[in-house]
């Protein structure tokens, strides 16, 4: 059968709307949850590589009450310790500035006790590397307090990234329903129109034929109903993500989807309609290798 | 007079019961206009379908287009269908489409370019009578107006074979005559045509037909003239 056969009389020959209505409608919605999923995942994705590269390699040492020769000790010491790529105590007037939001001008007297920081950039694994400097900061300053980002960070990171895995679990598991339905809706338009195939077969249509009138139809059932379903998503998430921006959390802040995150998502609706299409081209041709 | 069928010891039986068609034996000459008679429920549509490709014998050997039919591929069951014009008992029209699409059927099923369906379409149904019911759907027709757009299905590819069963069974007898003429006009042009029916006044309208009668599953040729096609037509 020639494409306009399959565009302009093939329509017709498997006349069904009401079929049609209800599988555009699935897969509106079966594309909007998708695409949801999609954006987790992503967005969960990029917040985990931005903990990564921003915060995972830092560590911070208090020191209260520490004179200056003692902080250049304890910088001296951390510096020297393998792995350990950058070194700096932040400048008092610095600490000052950060701290004036809470104690007003009063953080600019000399004699008010601000604590010293010391900001350390660890390379790779802080694992072993921050034992080291924790070892090597409480032999000089036992009262120190050191946080690792790492430590605290953690939990947050282990529980972002199943999220991650989880919105990557949903997208497949929407795949493998949007692959059911399209099997489901071939087998049962083979058994609504098993009279006009006959005859079909009978005047000398083949069975990739045959197929081609049912993929045509669940394909376009599938893109109209999931560019509806994707559009739809993506008008929630970009909601979603204005509300994320004003929370301006440090946490949160990786959550943004970039450009090629949207590619991708865009690219959903094309991908469930030709595995759709798949899906349906395989259950037809297996169907009618049974007939005569 | 080459030959274009071939019958050896034809069995047939549906699922578990007994043999609808036995010891079927024949020769069609290429080109020439057959009757196939026999009382309701003998055979002939059993026979037809074997001969349409519709259904496999359970024994026997056929031969069609001088190639083993019985043992021939599913793949290559559509070149060998298109080569065939069938006229069902039942007409099986696709009640979706007008019945102008219905002609249409066998030529868009054989790639024809759209640009090459219009103007075959409008003669066929010209040549049926039915140039005014062109958008009709068949539900909207009469049984008689339906079995012409199904002789019209049937013969708009020109086919080498024109199988038909009972084509005049649901029109009056002035229409069952220009009808018959129709497929006489086709065996002119070199279609070898098969015609199931039991209205025997048929049968002496057209000059020069074999007859071939069955009777509860055996084909019987008291002519001969099936096992040995005739050298003249
Ligand atoms: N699909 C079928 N399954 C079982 N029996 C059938 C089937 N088709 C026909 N028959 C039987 O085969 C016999 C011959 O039928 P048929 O070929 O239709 O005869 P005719 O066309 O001469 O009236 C009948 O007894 C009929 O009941
Ligand atoms: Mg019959």
């Amino acid at each position: 059968m020639s494409d306009a056969t399959a565009s302009r009389a093939g329509r017709r020959l498997l006349d069904n709307g009401r079929q049609t209505r209800a599988m555009r409608w699935v897969m509106a919605v079966m594309l909007f949850l998708t695409v949801l999923a999609g954006a987790l995942g992503l967005g969960t994705w990029s917040a985990v590589a931005g903990l990564d590269s921003q915060l995972a390699g830092r560590m911070t040492v208090q020191l209260l009450g520490a004179t200056d020769p003692a902080v250049r000790a304890v910088v001296d010491a951390v510096q020297q310790v393998p792995g350990v790529r950058a070194v700096r105590a932040v400048p008092r007037a610095e600490m000052a500035a950060l701290l004036q939001p809470w104690l007003g001008d009063a953080g600019l007297d000399a004699d008010l006790p601000i604590p010293v920081v010391i900001d350390i950039d660890v390379a790779g694994d802080t694992g072993s590397v921050g034992d080291a400097v924790t070892a090597r900061v409480g032999a000089l300053a036992p009262d120190a307090r050191i946080d690792r980002a790492a430590r605290w960070l953690g939990p947050v990171r282990s529980f972002i990234v199943s999220l991650a895995w989880l919105a990557g679990a949903l997208v497949v598991l929407m795949a493998t329903a949007t692959a059911s339905i399209a099997l489901l809706t071939a087998r049962s338009g083979l058994d609504t129109h098993r009279d006009t195939i006959n005859v079909l077969h009978m005047l000398g249509s083949t069975d990739v034929q045959v197929s081609r009138l049912f993929q045509r139809r669940i394909a376009l059932d599938t893109l109209v109903g999931g560019a509806v379903g994707t559009v739809a998503a993506a008008g929630a998430i970009a909601l979603i993500s204005a509300r994320v921006q004003a929370l301006d959390a440090v946490l949160v802040s990786g959550v943004a989807l970039g450009p090629v995150d949207w590619l991708l998502l865009a690219a959903l609706p094309l991908l469930f309609t030709g595995l759709a299409m798949l899906f349906a081209r395989v259950a037809i041709l297996a169907a009618l290798r049974r007939t005569l | 007079m080459a030959t274009i069928v071939q019958f050896e010891n034809v069995g047939l039986r549906y699922g578990t019961g007994p043999e609808t068609l036995s010891d079927v034996s024949f020769s069609l000459g290429a080109g020439s206009f057959y009757f196939l008679t026999g009382a309701s429920g003998a055979g002939k549509t059993s026979l037809l379908k074997l001969l349409y490709l519709a259904q496999r014998p359970t024994r026997g050997m056929i031969r069609l287009f001088g190639e083993d039919a019985v043992t021939l591929p599913r793949a290559r069951l559509p070149g060998f269908r298109r080569r065939i014009g069938v006229v069902f008992q039942d007409f099986r029209l696709v009640p979706h489409l007008s019945a102008a699409d219905n002609v249409a059927l066998p030529l868009r099923v054989s790639g024809v370019p759209e640009s090459d369906v219009e103007a075959p379409v409008r003669e066929m149904l010209a040549w049926v009578g039915l140039s005014d019911r062109a958008h009709a759907r068949p539900a909207t027709l009469s049984g008689g107006e339906q079995q012409r757009i199904a002789i019209a299905r049937a013969v708009i590819g020109r086919p080498e074979m024109l199988v038909a069963d009972e084509p005049t069974g649901n029109v009056d007898p002035a229409m069952a005559e220009r009808l018959l003429h129709l497929f006489d006009s086709l065996n002119r042009l070199g279609t070898t045509v098969v015609v199931a029916t039991h209205d025997l006044q048929l049968i002496n309208r057209i000059a020069g037909a074999h007859m071939m009668r069955i009777e509860q599953g055996r084909l019987s040729d008291p002519t001969g003239s099936l096992r040995f096609p005739p050298r003249d037509a």
